[in-house]
């Protein structure tokens, strides 16, 4: 059976070149910075089971030092120059689009068809992995198809994919990390602490309280832990069930829905959040820029989810 | 109280974000701080984190695409992608980005999440594509114009995915909510979940299209003001 392990094997290979040639640019004067870094990366996804929770532990402690007080260097690995990328362009034409497709093409047929094969009554693919599997096996895919049309230098690709990890820079491995405090925070029963709280100074018998505190402590909840599904745990015990299902009967399905799309809300408005952070490095934008153009959206969103759950889910 | 110690997690980061320390630092410090106060031995707290991490490594598996990215890149793609718009010479950055917002909807909704995202969609197409066309029909853009264009660029793929993808069945967000639920003794089947994310969906590419048809105003408008401030100097 093929398991999520061959993908992460994968992207480890990448991380793992990303370092070495990290390690081999003079230009930068902090290369054992980002070799360490990314080094340390490849290690977590290539033998990372076998590290054991507590040396996985350090593993990260060490990545977050050198990230955030070392720094990662700026780095501009050689590349084409735009008069030679226009004349490439205009040699391909659009068939330089055809590789990127194949990306989201090999997901989904992946995802639709890779369940149902079995091989002597054994899955060939891990059933609970297949979307992960499927886009690691279509991003090779279209590595491969890229290698074959365009032959470049062999040091090309680890080099073009250093040339954009690098933009992103220590932001990579802030989502993981939000979903590591998301675990601890459970471990130590932060969202017992949060419904107390809640519980303390809500008015019991207001349903627009209720409505209003959950869809709103789900935004700004999610902001500060940069995540919705670490938020929605939280406040779902807290106010959610107890209140909203338990006090005034409504339908868990709607609350369901409307509390975790709250959370979006605030996904779109958190400096900490992997959607915002990843695109600024990617476009090379001020910080900021991203959620200045979706908090407007966010707000008038979240309170349309208001509106809606406290006129809905007392209905259905 | 205990309990109630758990919350100084939740203080760090408040104020680690308030000082723009950086987050790899204050999410870090945030956990070691709530499972101490939360009565775990910093061994524990630190194990934790690591066996979290090792465990959410599929989320950063995106990054698999960077290489042939990176590679089409190198060969132009970018200056395809805007060879394409600038042809289509009628196409405003609102039409296009409120087009893409709305593929990208419909395509998340079902399941189809990994069509998009910044590193295989927003980078090389969508916002050479969205500057493209700003350029076409407004000239040069100053940096403060093209900030905004490519901003809104990276705005419209995560409304779009955020969006979206509740209306899918078998995605993690509708699973977690039907998980978290049964945790707490409710049962929701997951075709409500999905159904009842539909009105919010309506409402957040109607709220949204509509901020894009006042930035294809503001875009239009001659010698605009300062759009957006430029923080980096």
């Amino acid at each position: 059976m093929i398991r999520v392990q061959a993908a992460y094997a994968l992207a480890g290979i990448v991380f793992a070149g990303i370092a070495a040639f990290s390690a081999f640019d003079r230009a930068n004067a902090k290369r054992w910075n980002n070799a360490a870094f990314w080094g340390l990366f490849a290690l977590s996804f290539l033998i990372g089971d076998a590290l054991g929770d507590l040396a996985n532990g350090a593993l990260v402690i060490v990545m977050v030092l050198v990230g955030a007080l070392g720094g990662i260097g700026v780095t501009r690995p050689a590349t084409t120059t735009p008069a030679q990328r226009e004349a490439s362009a205009a040699r391909w034409g659009n068939r330089l689009f055809l590789p990127i497709l194949v990306i989201p093409f090999t997901a989904l047929i992946g995802t639709l068809a890779l369940p149902r094969i079995e091989i002597s009554g054994v899955a060939l693919v891990d059933p609970k992995q297949v979307t992960v599997i499927s886009m690691a096996f279509g991003a090779a895919l279209a590595l491969a198809l890229a290698l074959v049309m365009l032959r470049p230098p062999p040091a090309a690709a680890p080099q073009e994919a250093r040339r954009l990890m690098d933009s992103v820079g220590w932001a990579a491995i802030l989502p993981q990390l939000l979903a590591a405090l998301g675990a601890v925070f459970a471990l130590a029963g932060v969202g017992h602490a949060v419904g107390d709280l809640i519980a303390r100074w809500l008015p019991g018998d207001s349903r627009l309280a209720a409505v209003a505190t959950y869809c709103l402590g789900m935004a700004l909840f999610t902001m500060i832990m940069g995540n919705a599904f670490a938020a929605f745990p939280v406040l779902t015990a807290g106010v959610g069930a107890p209140l909203i299902v338990g006090r005034f009967g409504g339908d868990a399905a709607i609350m369901g829905a409307l509390g975790m799309l709250s959370g979006y809300c605030g996904t779109l408005m958190t400096p900490m959040a992997s959607h915002n952070i990843v695109p600024t490095a990617l476009l090379d934008l001020p910080p900021g820029a991203v959620i200045r153009a979706q908090a407007p959206t966010a707000v008038l969103v979240l309170i349309g989810n208001i509106v809606l759950m406290y006129v809905l889910v007392f209905r259905f | 109280m205990a309990s109630m110690m758990s919350l100084l997690g939740i203080a760090v980061v408040l104020v680690g974000l308030a000082a723009r320390f950086n987050p790899l630092l204050v999410v870090t410090l945030a956990a070691l701080v709530t499972g101490v106060a939360g009565g775990l031995d910093p061994i524990a707290v630190v194990s934790a984190l690591g066996k979290a991490f090792n465990d959410a490594r599929y989320i950063s598996v995106v990054f698999l695409v960077l290489p042939v990215i990176g590679l089409l890149e190198r060969a132009g793609l970018q200056v395809r992608a805007r060879a394409l718009v600038a042809r289509l010479a009628s196409v405003t950055v609102g039409g296009l980005l409120a087009t893409y917002l709305a593929a990208r909807q419909i395509s998340a909704a079902l399941g189809l999440l990994s069509l998009g995202g910044h590193a295989a969609m927003v980078r090389p197409l969508l916002s050479p594509m969205a500057e493209a066309a700003d350029e076409s029909l407004h000239g040069p853009p100053d940096e403060a114009r093209r900030v905004l264009v490519r901003a809104n660029a990276a705005a419209v793929d995560n409304i779009g995915a955020f969006f979206g993808e509740d209306i899918f069945v078998a995605l993690s967000s509708v699973l977690l909510i039907q998980a978290v639920l049964q945790q707490n003794h409710i049962i929701a089947a997951p075709l409500r979940v999905a159904l009842w994310a539909l009105p919010t969906a309506a409402l957040a590419f109607a709220i949204h299209a509509a901020r894009l048809a006042m930035l294809d105003r503001r875009l239009g408008r001659p010698a605009a003001p300062p759009l957006v401030q430029d923080r980096r100097q």
